[in-house]
């Protein structure tokens, strides 16, 4: 240790500097004074430093408790906020759902009408047309046959032969009808 | 007086125990038992010390504490943790008692290391009063609240029988030499290293090996930082487990 090593380097003067931790005549002054300053440290630490900062922490604490408290209250109401706002979605999407499905049911039904009332319209139409086209199919054969008539007759009498009615109409009939 | 004995030496001269001198601050004579001295000035400045970091460091009770004011709540949750954590939750009585004496060994530990200063806890006088402290303290306590059944703690009951008695001596003499380690370990641990930094800082006279002298006392210096704490601390945490053998002597 230091002092081995001092005291090799010193012999002389070894004997009179021994560790100034063992010189026994000041040992009273440093307990004396020792003990005063512990009391001392003990007695501000007790009553004043101590509780002080005690209290600081456990305030803290409390506030630091309360405040996350608070926290969870609030988060609380944001979720039950939230949900809320959820179910409204849900509410206007299945109304609006419903709406759009009676429109559309309602449209088709109208659509619906319309076509049928369009149908039974073309039928009547169709079939209008129909006589109409039969009326002028029966006037034209009928015409065929006065033409027919009318020109056999001219043939017949442009060839000079005496005209038989009743054969020619015959004639004719046969021939409009094959 | 030492520095009588070294006054006339010239070139290399190494002093490391000088530092430890207890002499009066004011006059020139012999030290009694009131005697203002150096070893009463570096006390009354660790007080001081400790009253501007735990009181009025922490005057403002600031929910959101200022930088000096969390050092301080940091040094009472730390001794308060330490406390409750090694000596058991019915050991927070103790807690002034303990931060006291954690206190005041860190504090003289770090002035201790300022240039021109004196180190208390460096004294055996010192640290032998502290020791004995916590010695009488864990032994009244122990008795006090287990009674006899507090030299339970001697009796190894895990033992095997034939074993026990010898173990109990073993035990006795550990409790008894508790002090003396828990004392000369402190006092020792400042000494030594004060006394180093002073012998690197005799071979900076030599011009040539001045620069490793410095680096040397500078590295010295960084060690003797951590272990000032760690001797507080380490005194501050054998307090409590003493106390806990008082407080639960069975093992």
């Amino acid at each position: 240790m230091a002092t081995e090593a001092k005291d090799a380097a010193h012999g002389a003067e070894a004997a009179s500097s021994g560790l100034p931790q063992l010189d026994i005549t000041t040992f009273s002054n440093q307990i004396f004074w020792l003990i005063v300053t512990l009391v001392v440290i003990y007695l501000v630490l007790s009553k004043v430093a101590l509780p002080r900062i005690a209290s600081v922490l456990a305030e803290r604490q409390g506030t630091i408790t309360n405040d996350i408290a608070a926290a969870e209250e609030l988060k609380a109401k944001a979720a039950d906020a939230e949900a809320a706002y959820e179910k409204a979605l849900a509410d206007a999407r299945a109304e609006a759902g419903k709406i759009a499905a009676d429109t559309k049911a309602e449209m088709q039904a109208e659509v619906d009408a319309a076509m049928a009332k369009a149908d039974a319209e073309i039928a009547a139409r169709t079939a209008e047309s129909e006589a109409k086209i039969a009326e002028i199919r029966e006037g034209a054969a009928e015409a065929i046959k006065d033409v027919a008539r009318d020109t056999a007759k001219e043939v017949v009498s442009a060839l000079g032969v005496e005209i038989d009615e009743k054969a020619v109409e015959a004639a004719v009939a046969a021939q409009v009808k094959g | 007086m030492a520095d009588k004995a070294h006054g006339d030496e010239g070139g290399l001269a190494f002093h490391p125990m000088d530092q430890f001198i207890v002499k009066p601050l004011f006059g020139d004579g012999p030290v009694g038992m009131f005697t203002i001295t150096n070893a009463t000035f570096w006390m009354a400045l660790t007080i001081v010390c400790i009253a501007l970091l735990l009181v009025v460091g922490t005057r403002g009770r600031a929910l959101i504490p200022s930088r000096i004011q969390s050092v301080a709540e940091l040094a009472y949750g730390f001794i308060y943790k330490m406390v409750e954590d090694v000596a058991g939750k019915d050991a927070v009585g103790f807690f002034p008692y303990i931060m006291t004496l954690f206190m005041f060994i860190v504090f003289s530990n770090f002035l201790g290391l300022l240039p021109l200063s004196f180190t208390t806890t460096s004294h055996i006088a010192v640290t032998a009063i502290l020791a004995m402290a916590v010695f009488l303290t864990v032994t009244i306590v122990g008795f006090v609240k287990n009674g006899v059944g507090f030299l339970g703690l001697f009796w190894v009951s895990a033992a095997p029988l034939p074993l026990r008695p010898i173990l109990a001596v073993i035990e006795v003499i550990s409790y008894f030499v508790r002090p003396v380690s828990h004392s000369i370990r402190l006092a020792g641990n400042m000494m030594a290293g004060h006394a180093v930094i002073k012998v690197f800082a005799g071979f900076a006279a030599i011009a040539a090996i001045s620069p490793v002298s410095v680096l040397a006392v500078t590295a010295i210096y960084g060690l003797e930082v951590l272990v000032s704490f760690i001797q507080a601390y380490v005194f501050t945490i054998l307090t409590c487990v003493y106390l806990k053998d008082a407080l639960h002597p069975s093992h």
